[in-house]
């Protein structure tokens, strides 16, 4: 079909250009000397002025990891990493805080900017006082991670009258250390996996969010991630906690600069929800996928894990993923408490020559616990795009349910769209219901549409539009509109 | 044995038998064994189905001869006087060995239809990856016989039956059949495999390896019985190559055995060639029935359809690993996969894995799979009718799986495997036990 080859021949004509928010800061920074060893980690740890148990806990991590091997199952091919190539501690230079925002450094400011962060926005992030009333009018908490150092965290003051706390993890292994020490690694321990083990050993910051009982926090909270320094890898480490009858929604976002060297990013996202509690974890990641020869972009290798700890609790992890190099990511949920519910809605997106194997995994626990996973994944180019997704259904599990759906959507002749899903019942009365297809966008699809005078490029733009829409409709308002865009970008040519 | 070891499970059940090869492709076939052992749950092709029971014996070689009298009566069992299959051309093996009494002579066979014992004319063929998979190396290392059916072009064979018996024998022995069929152009066959081993009480290994190639337009159906002594384990791989215009359909019913596996990879190499692999298995006790297959889309305009269906009782576990493979030039491949699991009692497990591998764009590809119990109202409906528990729950469990062996397109297959699924739900479904 005309049609068709005409959308291939756009895709191929992708470039580079399309990477909007390529760039790159040049702000003075700290480094750790390149290499991976106890000094490192324990120079992050003195750096960040730890407790000695948290070095420690950081040591054994470290140890348990120098005996952990890569794991090779998932559907991705790299060059072998040289953890010793990196810098693993980066800091924008320590001043004392900026009084206005002429203060502060000019590059930084440029930086938000581009990455469409309002002016006011701004000077709440690199710390500028602000009067009173000017808060409440912002709907959205942004903690921003510039590197590995939170440079700043907006409406402290608003949340802290409702008594949730929102702060980088350092801040929070300083001030509420009791909370800290309680809750890392619980979910996702120090030596769950190669890439979990690493990060514990050498995590330099990222949030941290605790919501008391009963308390609705009464406003979205976001965290923007940037990779900004050459060769530093990073680490972030976020763990959310929600008390019983509490509940949160949390947005992470991310850009990154272009750059050819391969960076890597091994984060690690725990979340405990308590009784009656509700979690709502939203991602759109467009770090920078390389360019259209395969050459550069982000190394994503992710550990993200919720537990529903206590009964009727709810975690809901929602992803767009459009960037990345490469992408390693199983947002999971852990349904212990009896009725607890997992949810999973992920758009996926590749291109050029990006590998995603991502997924969730739903281990069903208690007792009438419920889960769904969406998963849409969209291969265009010369991409390789993977659905891996585990399904377990403990003895005790009685009355349980999943249900998931896959759909695969593939853009011209080079690319490959898979499903792998492990479906494990051990309980007789638990139900287990999984569909998978996989399309190309259909020729009666595009006549239809084309023939109501609708472009090749709006048809296609539609149709993904569509074929993505239960997943971006659990987007919160704000991200819906960005994820979009980036679909956009990602398919920039197909789509229109 | 080599001072490294293999990262696998252990070779030494068959130790000795695989250190006094001589011919080159078998010492070839221990060497690809060596290197890897066999295969334990870290390899991902055997995540679910753990071969630990196989360390547990040393298996010996069975002894050629054995009692005649047995072998009548367990043919005469499965094959009443009457019976839709008692007339068919059987080629029987007792033991691993073909035994020729109780076997068609080749005169007897249709015309156009050749059958050779793998014995006196041993062929391997290249269908089969023992450098893969490496239960294909022992079968290659060890296999001593087997049959060796051939089509001609454009000839129906009608149906064949190829009985694999187990006789008691001395100690746990295993023995590791090789068989071969191949259809040439236009020609159709159907193949009713039945594995079975009734009295035999000591553990036993059987192994056999099957490779089909189905040439342009002919057509192959296999139908397969596996009702092995409830210690024995018997693990089955099928290779078969599907030509243009030809189709391969396959359906395995599952009932016997401690341990089984039925693997099957069905290779669509030429255009608008067809296969259906589908398959039922209904276990209890202990039990642990394994059914993979891959299925790899190597031309266009190919389809292939799959439907598996698993009951469970007591603490038996299922598992069901579909792979479908559409590699870059099977534009237009129409693909459709199939899994669905009763578990009647608490204990019971299903593991499932159904994949999809797609690299062309132009393709409809997608699976189901859904897992549960008896439906409660379906039951109350049969139970406010005034039928038993019991006999409501064997209702619908039959309804179930009779879904399945409906695919099934050779009549006296059919209704043969339909027997035999009748008196396995007598055995096996029972009063429901209580969820709560």
């Amino acid at each position: 079909m005309p049609a068709v080859t005409e959308t291939r021949e756009q895709v191929e004509k992708l470039g580079q250009s399309s990477y909007k928010w390529g760039f790159e800061t040049d702000i003075e920074m700290d480094f750790a000397p390149k290499g991976l060893n106890e000094d490192t980690i324990r120079l992050i740890s003195a750096r960040k002025e730890e407790p000695e148990w948290l070095l420690d806990w950081r040591l054994a991590a470290f140890r348990a990891w120098q005996t952990m091997t890569e794991p090779t199952w998932a559907k991705v091919t790299y060059p072998p990493i040289d953890y010793q190539d990196a810098h693993y501690y980066a800091a924008p230079k320590k001043k004392p805080g900026p009084k206005s925002l002429e203060e502060v450094d000019p590059e930084l400011l440029r930086t938000y900017e581009k990455l469409g962060i309002p002016l006011h926005e701004q000077a709440l992030l690199v710390g500028v006082e602000v009067p009173e009333g000017e808060e409440a009018r912002l709907p959205v908490a942004v903690d921003a991670v510039f590197d590995s150092v939170s440079v700043a965290t907006t409406f402290r003051k608003t949340l802290s009258e409702a008594g949730v706390i929102f702060c980088p993890i350092s801040e929070a292994v300083r001030d509420h250390p009791d909370l800290v020490r309680k809750y890392l690694g619980s979910v996702v321990p120090a030596g769950d996996n190669f890439y979990a083990a690493l990060n514990a050993a050498v995590f330099t910051d990222g949030s941290f969010v605790f919501v008391p009982k009963g308390v609705r926090c009464p406003m979205e909270l976001s965290t923007y991630f940037r990779i900004n320094a050459r060769n530093t890898g990073q680490f972030e480490r976020t763990l959310i906690i929600v008390e019983d009858g509490a509940s949160v929604s949390y947005l992470e976002g991310c850009t990154a600069p272009m750059r050819d060297e391969n960076q890597l990013h091994a984060a690690v996202v725990e979340l405990v929800a308590m009784e009656d509690a509700a979690i709502k974890y939203s991602t759109v990641q467009n770090w920078y996928p390389g360019d259209e020869n395969g050459l550069g972009g982000i190394y994503n290798f992710v550990t993200k894990r919720g537990a529903c700890r206590g009964a009727r609790a709810k975690i809901s992890w929602t992803q767009v993923e459009t960037g990345s190099a490469i992408t390693w990511k199983y947002p999971s949920c852990i349904l212990q408490g009896e009725g607890s519910v997992g949810e999973f809605y992920s758009v996926a997106v590749t291109n050029n020559h990006q590998q995603a194997d991502t997924g969730t995994k739903m281990i069903h626990i208690g007792r009438n616990t419920r889960s769904t996973i969406i998963a849409k994944t969209i291969s265009a180019g010369q991409s390789d795009s993977t659905y891996r997704g585990l399904v377990r259904m403990m003895p005790k599990a009685s009355g349980a349910r999943n249900f998931t759906q896959c759909d695969s959507l593939l853009i011209g002749d080079r690319c490959g769209a898979h499903t792998v899903p492990y479906i494990e019942n051990r309980n007789m009365s638990a139900r287990i219901e999984h569909e998978a297809t996989t399309s190309k966008i259909s020729e009666d699809q595009m006549f239809y549409c084309r023939q109501r005078g609708l472009s090749e490029e709006d048809a296609v733009g539609l149709i993904v539009n569509g074929f993505c829409k239960d997943v971006l409709r659990e987007l919160p308002m704000e991200f819906a509109v960005e994820a979009q865009k980036l679909l956009q970008i990602s398919l920039e040519g197909s789509v229109g | 044995m080599n001072a490294i070891a293999p990262a696998g499970r252990s070779l030494a059940p068959f130790e000795t038998r695989l250190a006094g090869l001589h011919d080159s492709q078998r010492k070839a076939a221990a060497g690809d064994l060596a290197r890897v052992g066999l295969p334990g749950p870290r390899i991902e092709a055997w995540h679910y189905t753990n071969l630990r029971a196989l360390s547990a014996h040393s298996f010996t070689e069975p002894d050629a001869r054995f009692d005649e009298q047995a072998a009548h009566a367990a043919l005469e069992a499965l094959f009443p006087k009457g019976s839709a299959l008692e007339k068919l051309p059987r080629l029987v093996l007792v033991n691993g060995h073909l035994a020729a009494g109780l076997s068609a002579s080749a005169a007897s066979l249709p015309a156009g239809v050749s059958c050779l014992s793998f014995a006196s004319s041993p062929e391997f063929g290249t269908l089969a990856a023992p450098q893969r998979d490496p239960l294909v190396a022992l079968n290659t290392a060890l296999a001593s016989d087997g049959v060796r059916l051939s089509v001609a072009s454009g000839v129906n064979a009608g149906q064949i039956v190829l009985v694999s018996l187990a006789l008691s024998s001395s100690g746990t022995v295993s023995f590791h059949p090789r068989h071969s069929v191949a259809l040439g152009a236009e020609a159709s066959l159907t193949l009713i495999e039945i594995a079975a081993g009734d009295d035999v009480s000591d553990p036993y290994f059987h192994n056999p390896v099957l490779t089909c190639s189905v040439a342009e337009k002919a057509h192959f159906e296999h139908v397969k019985l596996q009702r092995e002594a409830g210690d024995a384990i018997h693990l089955a791989t099928v290779y078969a190559d599907i030509a243009s215009h030809a189709t391969y359909e396959s359906f395995v019913l599952g009932l016997g055995a401690a341990l089984a596996r039925h693997e099957v990879h069905a290779g669509l190499s030429g255009t608008h060639a067809a296969v259906h692999v589908n398959g039922a298995q209904l276990l209890g006790d202990a039990q642990v029935g394994d059914i993979t297959s891959v299925i790899m889309h190597g031309a266009p305009d190919c389809i292939s359809r799959q439907t598996v269906r698993n009951v469970l009782t007591d603490r038996a576990r299922a598992v069901f690993q579909g792979k479908v493979l559409v590699e870059r030039v099977a534009q237009k491949t129409d693909g459709y996969q199939m899994n669905q699991a009763l578990l009647l009692s608490p204990g019971a497990e299903i593991d499932a894995k159904p994949e999809l591998e797609i690299y062309a764009d132009d393709v409809r590809c997608s699976h189901g799979a859904t897992v549960g119990a008896l439906d409660e109202e379906q039951l109350f409906y049969l139970r406010s009718r005034g039928i038993a528990d019991a006999h409501a729950r064997r209702i619908l469990v039959e309804a179930f799986l009779i879904e399945v062996t409906e695919l099934v397109q050779n009549e006296a297959a059919r209704d043969f495997l339909d027997g035999e699924l009748a008196r396995a739900l007598v055995k096996r479904v029972t009063t429901g036990e209580n969820l709560s």
